[in-house]
């Protein structure tokens, strides 16, 4: 599988060929439709153009971006944690030198890698990603950022906005030739060569409607496709997908937007900062919507490269490796969640325990907010008061029903059923609105509610 | 006229089959050269670990002052996988002072005042952590393993690898049966 993250990688290659090539004849059009056999003059021109742009980005790099973030380098002392941390991810992913490490004070939670030569990487994190997240959560955003990393994304995204912004200049510079020729027209006409300028000069208004437009799409498809691989590259370093599952989902609905200009260097956070937790769903988002990715990530079935190709190719339908033959391989263990997050999941069943006791039916949303829902609640959804997501209020349904996330209301006087979620205490509601319990040990078939009087079918966990 | 065109075809072949050799012999020398790096790379954590240690139980020894036995547990089992040889042996010693190192960080729980101990608390985070990068380096040890030995026995690559004196590498793993056991490793007094 790293055989077709390289192979990946030439694809890029390819890809970043032929945007330089549409940016080499586009600058051959224009210096066409100037003046007949001013061609070359175009591509030198165009090469120029890019040749300045990527000056301007190389030269400046990484320090633009963590100056403009107010960034400050932590070192040991300052946050052992996160230090380890990344010293792990470094150590998991083989990465020779350690990245440095920044710290930006931004209550908006998010993270991002810069870093053109692997020795001059860095990682950055805001203060509001420290206070959110637990250990497993910061391992999986910092693996998704080494991820980045080791497989030179920034360089990669870097040529191809580069490239980009060229080819948008090439189209300026065309616009503006055009309001220049309206001005001075008879001049231009005069110079001869009609025909051959004029087919010159409908090309090279293709170009310049078609071109930015066409590369715009290339690069987001290119910083999409780049964020997925940086997701499987974290399961694979930390062995435990669900830990950077739940921290997108953390993230995503946390966004309030950033206090420096990021439109630039989007691709490189972990979430976008220009898009809410609904939004990457478009062409041009340089992130895949976040729920997309929590659900790849969440239905894994192991840790490996080969895991996530699975679980990619059955919730989007394309591959992420195309040509990898077998796609479970390679397949790694998930390791078991770190002991730090399992005592806080037995406080939490403690806690699911005595609200039970109180009728109330304890709702677990991803970000770790549990509600309570008390008896009487009228509707069967409820909001998360701390992300917003829509939860679905455990509660019967007509029988023969197949569950959904939002459950329609069960009918009126037919048979009712509850399919189990969960092999631990669960509770849910009778149409009613009588709170029932199932303990762990219950083996029964139907159950009676106690306010109404009528048979609940249970419909066991699917083994 | 066309015979030199025949042996400028044939050139062209053998160059190009050449640079492919330099390809795939550069390739394996790269990712062999990975595997040894993350080899040593366990050694480095390992290492960490023993010159945590002894800090550990000096910290230990001022609050914790019935707890000897524990402490000296600890002590003893870090000596026996500093002294261990055999790549079995070692992983066997290197386990249980993963264990003895547990029991001391439970014993730890019982003393309240050792558990606000500022300097405790660093020496337990750095602990964790660095089980876990040693945890970190096995893993891509045999990551980079399998990486290595399937370019190994990749077809077109497995022609050439055995003439160029590669060979596959082992996994890094404990043998399952005397992982399973509770490690005796007896110590006196």
């Amino acid at each position: 599988m790293w055989e077709l993250i390289r192979a990946n990688r030439r694809r890029s290659l390819v890809l970043i060929t032929s945007m330089v090539g549409v940016l080499v004849v586009f600058g051959y059009i224009l210096g066409e439709a100037v003046a007949p056999g001013g061609g070359v003059i175009g591509v030198f021109g165009a090469l120029v153009i890019w040749a300045v742009q990527m000056l301007v980005y190389f030269a400046a790099g990484e320090s633009i971006l963590l100056r403009s973030a107010n960034a400050t380098e932590l070192d040991r002392d300052d946050s052992p944690r996160l230090f380890n941390i990344v010293e792990e991810m470094k150590i998991a992913s083989g990465l020779e030198h350690m990245p440095k490490i920044y710290l930006i004070d931004e209550p908006t939670p998010n993270a991002f890698a810069v870093g053109r030569k692997p020795e001059r990487a860095a990682v950055a994190v805001t203060t509001g990603l420290m206070h959110r997240l637990n250990r497993d959560e910061l391992q999986g955003v910092v693996g998704h950022e080494i991820g980045h990393i080791k497989n030179r994304d920034v360089q990669f995204l870097t040529l191809a906005a580069v490239l980009l912004g060229s080819i948008v200049i090439l189209a300026n510079v065309f616009w503006q030739m055009m309001r220049t020729a309206g001005r001075s027209s008879s001049r231009s006409r005069s110079r001869g060569g009609g025909q051959g300028q004029a087919l010159f000069l409908v090309l090279g208004l293709l170009f310049a409607v078609l071109a930015p437009v066409l590369a715009q799409l290339l690069y987001f498809a290119c910083s999409r496709k780049r964020e997925y691989l940086a997701d499987a590259s974290a399961a694979q370093y930390t062995r435990y997908p669900d830990g950077l599952a739940s921290a997108l989902h953390k993230l995503a609905a946390a966004q309030r937007g950033l206090n420096f200009d990021t439109k630039v260097t989007a691709p490189m956070f972990i979430v976008s900062p220009l898009e809410a937790m609904d939004g990457g769903g478009s062409l041009f988002s340089t992130h895949p919507p976040t729920a997309e990715r929590v659900r790849i990530l969440r239905s894994m079935a192991g840790a490996g490269l080969g895991d996530y190709e699975a679980a990619f190719r059955s919730a989007k339908g394309g591959a992420l490796f195309p040509g990898a033959a077998a796609q479970t391989d390679p397949h790694a263990e998930k390791r078991p969640q770190s002991e730090e997050q399992q005592e806080g999941f037995a406080l939490g069943q403690l806690r699911a325990m005595t609200h039970r006791l109180d009728g109330y039916v304890p709702v677990q949303c991803s970000c770790g907010l549990t509600t309570k829902v008390p008896m009487g609640y009228e509707s069967n959804e409820v909001h998360c008061v701390r992300c917003g997501s829509v939860l679905a209020v455990p509660a019967v349904q007509a029988r023969g029903e197949v569950p959904v996330l939002k459950e329609a209301p069960a009918a009126e006087q037919g048979p009712l059923q509850y399919t189990r979620q969960q092999p631990g205490w669960e509770s849910f509601r009778c149409q009613c609105g009588y709170t029932l319990q199932l303990s762990p040990s219950f083996r029964g078939s139907h159950l009676t509610c106690r306010r109404c009087n009528r048979q609940i079918d249970i419909v066991p966990l699917a083994a | 006229m066309s015979g030199g065109i025949v042996l400028l075809v044939l050139l062209g072949i053998v160059v190009v089959f050449a640079l492919w050799l330099i390809a795939a012999y550069n390739g394996l020398v790269r990712l062999r050269n990975q595997l040894d790096n993350a080899w040593s790379q366990i050694d480095v954590q390992l290492k960490r670990r023993y010159d945590l240690i002894p800090n550990l139980v000096e910290t230990v020894k001022g609050y914790a002052t019935h707890e000897r036995e524990t402490l000296e547990k600890v002590t003893q089992a870090r000596a026996a996988a500093a002294n261990a040889q055999g790549v079995q042996e070692r992983a066997q010693a290197e386990n249980f002072l993963t264990s003895t190192l547990k029991s001391l960080f439970a014993v730890a729980e019982a003393y309240p005042d050792l558990k606000a101990n500022q300097n405790f608390l660093r020496l337990q985070e750095e602990l964790t952590s660095t089980e876990n990068k040693i945890a970190f380096a096995r893993q891509f040890y045999n990551d980079a393993t399998m990486q290595y030995n399937t370019r190994l026995q990749t077809f077109p690559v497995n022609l050439v690898a055995g003439p160029f004196g590669f060979s596959a590498r082992e996994f890094f793993e404990v043998g399952t049966a005397s992982e399973r056991e509770a490690p005796q490793v007896k110590f006196q007094g």
